[in-house]
C-alpha cells in the first residue's frame, strides 16, 4: 500500500539553512546537506528545500547547493523559491533535483506550469499555493510569500493548476502556519478529495496528533513541517511510530 | 542516477555510443518521459537492437523497464519486447486512488539476486501512471489498486518500476546487488 509521506522543509538563505518564523529572526542552522542527510537517515520520505535568498547571485549558489544535495541524499527532494522559467528549472534538474515547486510566477503566468509539464513531465512540477481564509469564509490565494492578496479562490487555482499539468499541490495555510495549532483540515480535505493529484499539507503541525488528523480528516497524501523538526520538538522516527500505532500507513 | 552510483562508489558514463554500451560491464537504462517518443529516439539511433542484444546485465528503471516490455498503452507504443508483459495505464478513479502513483510503496514476492540482503516487504519510491502487468517474468509485486510487476527479470535483463536511486538504503542495496551480478 502506498504510504503517507512526512516531508521536512528546509529554508535556505545564501546556501545555509535558516530557522525562524515568518521570515524574521532568522538564524543560521547549519549546512542544509548535513541536516537533509540526517532527516533522510531518520526516515523522512522526501525533502523540500525552499530558497529565500533575494540576491542576483542566488541561482548559482542554489544550483551548487542542489548539486551537493544530490551527491549526498538518497531520497527524493524538491527545490522551490523564485522559480520562473524553463531555464531555472532545467539547471536545477540537471543538478539532481527531482521536482521543483512554482508559486507566484505560475500564478502570474499560468502557462508556465504547462510549459514545465511538457518539457520535464508533470511528475516534477509541484504547484505551491499559499492561502488564507478570509472573513467571508473563503480561502484566497496569496502571492510573494504571503504578502500580496489575490481575489482568486484557492480551490479554483489548484484545479486550474492540475489541468495545466501540475503533478502535486503543496498547500500552505497562512492562518495555521507557525501556530502549531494543527493543519487546515477543511481546505486540505477539499483539495485532496477533489483533485486527481497528491496534496501535501503544510502549516500548523505542532503535535503528532495533528499529523494523524491531517491524514485522516484532511485526507492529505503528505504532510510538510519545518520548525518542529529543526527544533527537535518531534523526531521523525517518533512521529512515524505514532502514526503507525494509529493505523496510518507509513514507511518505517 | 549518476550521483546515486557515485554514492555507492561506482563510476558510470552517460552515452548513446553503440560500442561503448556493448563493451560496458553493466548497462543501466533509466528513463523518465513518454514511451512513444522514447522508442522513436531509440530506433532513430539504432539503440533498440543494441539493447535487445546485450549479453551483460542490463537494468531498466521506470520508463526504461516499461520500454523493455512488449507493448505500452502510452500512445499505443510497440516496445522492445524483452519481457513478455504489456504496460497499461492505471485506471483507478473508481477506487479513489490518484494517478500517477507518487510515493513509497511495498514490494513483495521478490526473489534473488537483485533483492539479496533486502528485508521482507521493503519500501521503494515510485512515480508512474503506467504499470507492467504480472507475468511469468515478474520478479517483485506491488499493489496499487491492483497488483503489478514492480520488478521483472529474464536472463541478463532486469527491470524495476521504482527508483532505486531515490529509495534510500533499500535502493542502494539493489543497485549494489546489480553491480555485483
Amino acid at each position: 500500500m502506498l504510504t503517507k509521506r512526512i516531508i521536512p522543509c528546509l529554508d535556505i538563505k545564501d546556501g545555509r539553512t535558516v530557522k525562524g518564523t515568518n521570515f524574521v529572526n532568522l538564524r543560521d542552522a547549519g549546512d542544509p546537506v548535513d541536516l537533509g542527510a540526517l532527516y533522510a537517515a531518520q526516515g523522512a520520505d522526501e525533502l523540500v528545500f525552499l530558497d529565500i535568498t533575494a540576491t542576483n547571485e542566488k541561482r548559482k549558489t542554489l544550483s551548487e547547493l542542489v548539486n551537493r544535495i544530490s551527491h549526498h541524499i538518497n531520497i527524493p527532494f524538491t527545490v522551490g523559491g523564485g522559480i520562473s522559467s524553463i531555464e531555472d528549472v532545467s539547471v536545477l534538474l540537471q543538478n539532481g533535483a527531482d521536482k521543483i515547486s512554482v508559486n507566484t510566477a505560475a500564478f502570474k503566468r499560468p502557462e508556465l506550469i504547462n510549459e514545465l509539464a511538457r518539457e520535464f513531465g508533470s511528475q516534477c512540477v509541484v504547484l505551491a499555493i499559499d492561502t488564507r481564509k478570509e472573513e467571508d469564509g473563503e480561502w484566497y490565494v496569496y502571492l510573494n510569500g504571503g504578502r500580496v492578496k489575490t481575489e482568486t479562490k484557492c480551490f479554483d487555482w489548484a484545479k486550474r493548476g492540475v489541468e495545466l499539468g501540475a503533478g502535486e499541490i503543496l498547500l500552505t495555510s497562512m492562518n495555521h502556519d507557525g501556530t502549531k495549532q494543527g493543519f487546515a483540515l477543511d481546505i486540505t480535505s477539499k483539495l485532496a478529495t477533489a483533485l486527481s493529484v497528491p496534496v501535501i499539507a503544510s502549516g500548523g503541525g505542532g503535535t503528532m496528533q495533528h499529523f494523524v488528523d491531517v491524514f485522516e480528516k484532511g485526507k492529505a497524501d503528505a504532510a510538510l513541517a519545518a520548525s518542529i523538526f529543526h527544533f527537535k520538538e518531534i523526531s521523525i522516527p517518533e512521529l512515524k511510530g505514532y502514526l503507525q500505532e494509529r493505523k496510518i500507513n507509513v514507511r518505517l | 542516477m549518476l550521483y546515486a552510483l557515485e554514492r555507492i562508489g561506482m563510476e558510470a558514463t552517460v552515452t548513446d555510443d553503440h560500442e561503448k554500451i556493448m563493451s560496458s560491464d553493466k548497462v543501466i537504462f533509466p528513463g523518465v518521459g513518454e514511451a512513444s517518443s522514447a522508442m522513436k529516439y531509440l530506433k532513430e539511433f539504432g539503440l533498440d537492437s543494441v539493447i535487445k542484444n546485450l549479453q551483460q546485465p542490463v537494468l531498466g528503471i521506470c520508463l526504461g523497464m516499461q520500454l523493455m516490455c512488449k507493448y505500452s498503452e502510452e500512445n499505443d507504443t510497440d516496445c522492445l519486447g524483452i519481457f513478455d508483459a504489456d504496460v497499461k495505464k492505471f485506471d483507478l478513479a473508481s477506487r479513489q486512488l490518484k494517478v500517477p502513483q507518487i510515493g513509497w510503496n511495498q514490494l513483495s514476492g521478490f526473489s534473488k539476486p537483485l533483492f539479496a540482503g533486502i528485508n521482507e516487504k521493503p519500501y521503494c519510491y515510485f512515480v508512474h501512471s503506467y504499470y507492467a502487468e504480472l507475468c511469468k517474468e515478474t520478479a517483485a509485486v506491488t499493489e496499487y489498486g491492483i497488483e503489478f510487476s514492480s520488478a521483472l527479470q529474464k536472463n541478463n535483463f532486469y527491470g524495476v518500476q521504482f527508483h532505486p536511486e531515490k529509495s534510500a538504503t533499500v535502493g542502494e542495496q539493489i543497485l549494489k546487488n546489480f553491480i555485483s551480478l
